[in-house]
């Protein structure tokens, strides 16, 4: 080491480029691999490609066909309703949570992995236990059966205007505990001498709550929101698991309806509109967030 | 992060206490029936399935189901059993976990320690990519990968997961490394300690709950990913999820359920794993991602 100072001119100057070069290789691949992507899936949505892509410009007219498309309806509608619901029970569930496992409960240890471990699994798995769970033939509606239950039915996953429900059951099985998770953590972090000088004024448990924590956990909330609905626009493999997109078209989201207008039906212009447009979808709910997060930190 | 301790000012009744534990183990249950089911399921035979009650043990244990989806069960064309995508999934998790949280170790370092213009914007198209729907890429990566040579090989998807993988990693370790005393840098620095040293001397050895982070983050992610393993793997680099997809949905034959289950637990068992060995630090991880953002 000691040579190099010999040279210090040489060595600062060194020093300054290795940081750039050392970021260098991961910004070229997230520039090429996801900028760049980007840029060739909105050309190609602008063009006549169809198996392959290619170039015959043909301006706004997939956009126009996607959008007369009833299939894209459907798909637009189901992404609407499933995560609509998706978010609002596992916030809800989730606070509810984190709220009652934060009275000195005992035996928390143990709880709290059984709501978590569903994040753990793939979707794959969840969409195979639940798809037979909510089989009428052979699942819940059967085994009621079984006990005596005769008038028992459950049969949402093979009725066209409830398949989707399953949809959110199984992504609220599988997501809700997770969001329990950041609530507990925003709960804990919560400081308590607020807490208990507002119980000498008085204020009962439930005032506790409306008035003072559920407030403070506005960034547990925001952050609730950003990742389920991201997660809830990319909602693929739950869907292929669990309904295969069925029955009909009863579950067919915008991710199902992208993958199959591009490699089965080989419409690949209007597969490509419709990922820009779950793209715009997600920069309109994401770049505002991005762009507050990135300020505080300054 | 305090999630282990539970002191709160809050005091409750009997009666709602009561009530708490109620609603707790209700909810215990919901997210354990359904798992909990099929592997109980997974070891009855398939009689007792398709004629009994899914909600009572088995009559007769059998391990029959677990031997027949790990190593003969058909899958696609050939009964080859879950195995060969197993191993599959294996070749592809461990290189591109070890090279994302390589380069999102380094990329936190400089982002952090060796600031320069514009690092913000950097971070920030990087953080971006995370949360993009991948539908937005999954055209030209299928040429891309067509015309590098590298489709349906596990190289291709391991570049895949690195790719967009980064972002979470590199935004993991920049939060932990922004909180390290940046003297300590500087200091080294006037000793005359250069760029890889002071990262594998100072910042390295106390990097350890981070690296888990990272590690488990994405571990999980890619075990787990379905779209890019049906997308550009073949039957050579099929990962597990896409193999017990097409078990599942295979509709030839009588739906042996039993050996799906057992299936689905095999594509559980090593998240499920590491999720038990070190739960912890994955939801101190999703914590420090999200909520601190």
């Amino acid at each position: 080491m000691a040579s190099h100072a010999t040279n210090p001119d040489f060595r600062t100057r060194l020093q300054n480029w290795i940081p750039k070069l050392v970021l260098s290789p991961s910004l070229a691949l997230i520039l090429f691999f996801v900028y760049g992507f980007i840029f060739f899936t909105v050309y190609l949505s602008f063009t006549d490609s169809r198996i392959l892509p290619s170039f015959g410009w043909v301006g706004f007219e997939n956009y126009e066909k996607l959008f007369r498309l009833r299939h894209w309806d459907i798909a637009v509608s189901n992404l609407v309703v499933f995560s609509g619901l998706y978010i609002f029970f596992c916030t809800v569930i989730g606070l509810m949570l984190a709220i009652f496992l934060d009275q000195k409960i005992r035996g928390e240890s143990v709880l709290r992995p059984i709501y978590l471990y569903p994040m753990a699994l793939s979707f794959i798995v969840t969409g195979t236990a639940w798809k037979w769970f909510l089989d009428p033939g052979i699942g819940l509606e059967h085994t009621m059966h079984l006990w005596g239950w005769e008038s028992f039915e459950f049969n949402w996953i093979k009725d066209r205007n409830f398949a989707i429900y399953t949809v959110v059951l199984a992504a609220v099985w599988q997501s809700s505990g997770f969001v329990m998770a950041m609530f507990l953590a925003g709960l804990r972090g919560i400081d308590n001498e607020m807490l208990k000088a507002a119980q000498m004024d008085g204020a009962s448990n439930f005032s506790l709550y409306r008035r003072i924590i559920i407030l403070q956990l506005r960034p547990a909330f925001l952050s609730a929101f950003v990742i389920l609905s991201h997660l809830a626009i990319k909602s693929y493999d739950l869907v292929v698991a669990l309904t295969g997109g069925g029955p009909g078209r009863a579950t067919e989201v915008p991710a199902t309806f992208m993958y199959s207008y591009t490699f089965t039906r080989n419409q690949m212009g209007i597969g490509a509109s419709s990922a820009v447009t779950m793209l715009l979808t997600i920069v309109a709910i994401m770049v505002p967030y991005l762009y507050s997060e990135l300020r505080e930190k300054k | 992060m305090a999630i282990a301790s539970s002191d709160t000012a809050i005091r409750t009744g009997r009666v709602t206490r009561f009530f708490l534990y109620l609603v707790l183990i209700l909810f215990a249950l919901f997210y354990l029936l359904p798992f909990g089911v099929m592997l109980v399921n997974s070891v009855k035979p398939l009689a007792e399935i398709t004629g009994g009650n899914m909600l009572s043990l088995p009559d007769v244990w059998t391990l029959e189901p677990w031997f027949k989806a790990w190593s003969s069960a058909q899958i696609g064309v050939e009964a080859t059993g879950l195995s060969p995508y197993f191993w599959n999934s294996i070749k592809m998790v461990v290189p591109a976990v070890a090279i994302s949280t390589i380069l999102g170790a380094l990329n936190g370092y400089v982002l952090t320690k060796w600031r320069f213009k514009y690092d913000t914007l950097i971070f920030g198209m990087m953080l971006f990519a995370c949360f993009i729907p991948f539908q937005i890429v999954l055209i030209p990566m299928a040429r891309i990968l067509g015309l590098t040579g590298l489709a349906g090989s596990t190289p291709g998807l391991v570049l895949v997961h690195v790719v967009f993988g980064l972002g979470f990693t590199t935004l993991y370790f920049k939060n932990y490394y922004q909180v390290f005393p940046t003297e300590l840098i500087r200091a080294a620095q006037i000793d005359g300690a250069g760029f890889f040293r002071i990262f594998q001397r100072i910042l390295l050895p106390s990097s350890g709950p981070i690296i888990v982070v990272s590690v488990i983050w994405q571990f999980t992610n890619i075990w787990n990913d379905f779209l890019f393993g049906a997308s550009f793997a073949d039957l050579d680099s099929q990962p597990m999820t896409v193999a017990l997809n097409n078990l599942v949905q295979s509709s030839h034959g009588v739906k042996e359920y039993n050996v799906h289950f057992a299936g689905a637990v095999f594509a559980a068992l090593p998240t499920l794993l590491v999720y038990i060995v070190a739960g912890r630090y994955f939801v101190r991880g999703l914590m420090a991602g999200s909520v601190k953002g």
